[in-house]
């Protein structure tokens, strides 16, 4: 089907023209009695993976479930933080394969994702966190990653709203420094990935829940929904905080918990802030987006839950980090909360991986960073679909690496929540 | 922020609690017989339960005690608090029937809730 182009030409010619013509991104389409495949999930995650489907292996007789609104999810309420600074090969390999593509994704979705790589940095407070973060630089160098460390009056002049004196409760002792890492435009792309997986003939289907699945002798037959029975013989689940609902119902443990997670905005202000800001000791994630915002991330809940929301002193928390730390915004004003839910593995890693019942693939476990994993997180799950194996980068992310002592263990390497 | 009834000290702020996951997992008695998968069970597989989940809690920052409670994933009310050792209650009626969440009447501070019956 013909597709409108997006430029910098059509969106003058639109303007002068009253903005009249733009057409719609998706269409609404009635779900089919079959398909080659089903992603269960209108995330980037699960929506990428339709358009890497479509794309790169030509199957384009696919749909992709979601039983809300397409990026309604986890997809809407991160903070857009992007970065592959992580300590293990496994990790390093997988994140910055998606750094790669989203250096790219605008131009390949023809659609603005406002990848904005304007360099993310982790602050050291105490010499263990100087220890640990040289050691990821390190690490990071030998993979190919880049990364390097800064000394305090090097951190306040990459970020000069930085408070570096010595007289805060955890002084800025150095911090490492990831000039790749940056921002996007959390939902362009869920809607780029929409749009462009449409054009390639993918059905989108919101409003439509899975209730159960039918299995055969060979595995996954059909997808039970609230909009009928869906036959597929290949049913990849991209569900984030409801995986372990979905794969329930299939009959597949995996081994997530669900926590809340909590974001901020401010009023926004005029540009001051140039890069993210993170501390993962003292608990602070910062940036400001394109509207002007202070974008603020908060911790998990200490526990379980699926309500999608969390509680004050959890933002507190992170607030008087942030005060400590940039005392220009003391007298900032929050305009919004919200929470989303996100299912964590017991070694912080994700899982993209067959399951035990053929057929049936997940991807799961991104915890409290699965933005920036998007697009190469989708890329190597189409192919573990398309392909009924996993491509080399997802291979070490398997479910049975519990079974079998083989853990990716990031949450042991930075001792907290990623 | 949750109030977390606590089966010895009563009616205290989410805060002088540290959460403990799952409850009424128990340690295999015999190690040495488990095979890997097992192991992994134990270790790593939680039910994560969208509903009614049995959790444990410790009242870190009062009595030190570890005690359970039933709380609805979905809502985030408790519908009991037990002490460690006895038996997960039953509930009456599934919580998404119930009008009133029973989290808001919660006893008298210092009086524990009876095996198997619900507190708050």
């Amino acid at each position: 089907m013909s597709r409108q182009s997006f430029s910098g030409l059509s969106l003058i010619w639109r303007g002068l023209s009253k903005h009249r013509g733009w057409q719609q991104q998706w269409r609404k389409p009635e779900p089919k009695a079959r398909y080659d495949a089903v992603i269960v999930g209108g995330g980037g995650h699960g929506l990428g993976a339709a358009y890497y489907l479509a794309k790169e292996h030509g199957m384009t007789n696919i749909a992709v479930l979601e039983k809300g609104w397409i990026g309604g999810g986890n997809t809407g309420r991160n903070t857009t933080i992007i970065r592959s600074n992580y300590l293990f090969n496994e990790s390093a390999a997988l994140y910055d394969h998606a750094v790669k593509l989203w250096e790219g994704l605008s131009q390949s979705l023809n659609y603005n994702v406002m990848f904005s790589p304007r360099g993310v940095m982790m602050l050291a407070h105490t010499v263990h966190d100087i220890q640990v973060f040289k050691r990821h630089v390190h690490a990071n160098r030998c993979n190919g990653v880049d990364n390097e460390w800064l000394e305090p009056a090097e951190a306040k002049e990459f970020c000069p709203l930085l408070n570096i004196s010595d007289d805060i409760r955890y002084p800025v002792l150095g911090a490492a420094l990831q000039r790749r890492g940056g921002t996007a435009r959390h939902d362009a792309v869920a809607w780029g990935y929409a749009r462009a997986a449409d054009a390639l003939g993918v059905d989108i289907i919101e409003n439509c829940e899975v209730t159960g699945f039918r299995r055969g002798a060979n595995g996954i037959e059909a997808v039970e929904t609230t909009r009928g029975v869906i036959q597929s013989r290949k049913v990849g689940v991209s569900a984030a905080g409801n995986t372990s609902v979905i794969m329930a119902l299939a009959g597949v443990h995996v081994p997530l918990e669900s926590y809340p997670l909590q974001a901020l905005v401010s009023e926004p202000v005029k540009p001051i802030f140039p890069c993210v800001v993170m501390s993962n000791t003292i608990h602070a994630y910062i940036s400001q987006s394109d509207k002007g915002e202070m974008v603020i991330g908060a911790g998990t809940d200490a526990y379980t839950s699926y309500t999608q929301r969390g509680a004050l002193h959890v933002n507190m928390h992170t607030l008087d980090a942030i005060c400590e730390l940039f005392p220009n915004f003391r007298r900032l004003r929050m305009l919004r909360n919200w929470g989303g839910i996100v299912d964590v593995t017991p070694d912080r890693s994700p899982i993209i991986a067959k399951t035990e019942v053929p057929g049936l693939y997940v991807n799961c476990g991104w915890g409290t960073g699965g933005f920036k994993a998007t697009p190469g997180s989708a890329h190597v799950f189409a192919w573990t679909i398309a392909h009924d194996e996993p491509h080399p980068i997802n291979a070490p992310f398997t479910i049975e690496r519990f079974r079998d002592g083989y853990l990716i263990d990031e949450a042991a390497a930075a001792a907290v929540a990623h | 922020m949750l109030l977390i009834v606590c089966p010895y000290c009563g009616k205290r702020p989410e805060l002088e609690f540290t959460y403990g996951g799952q409850a009424h997992l128990t340690r295999p008695r015999q190690p040495s017989q488990l095979d890997d998968q097992a192991w992994a069970e134990f270790l790593y597989m939680r039910t994560n339960t969208k509903g009614v989940y049995a959790e444990r809690w410790r009242h870190a920052r009062g009595c030190g005690r570890f005690f359970n409670a039933l709380r609805d994933t979905t809502t985030d009310h408790f519908l009991a608090f037990y002490k460690t050792g006895e038996a997960q209650p039953v509930l009456a009626t599934p919580p998404d029937q119930r009008a009133q969440p029973a989290s808001s009447a919660p006893p008298a501070p210092p009086a524990p809730p009876g095996p198997g019956g619900r507190s708050a």
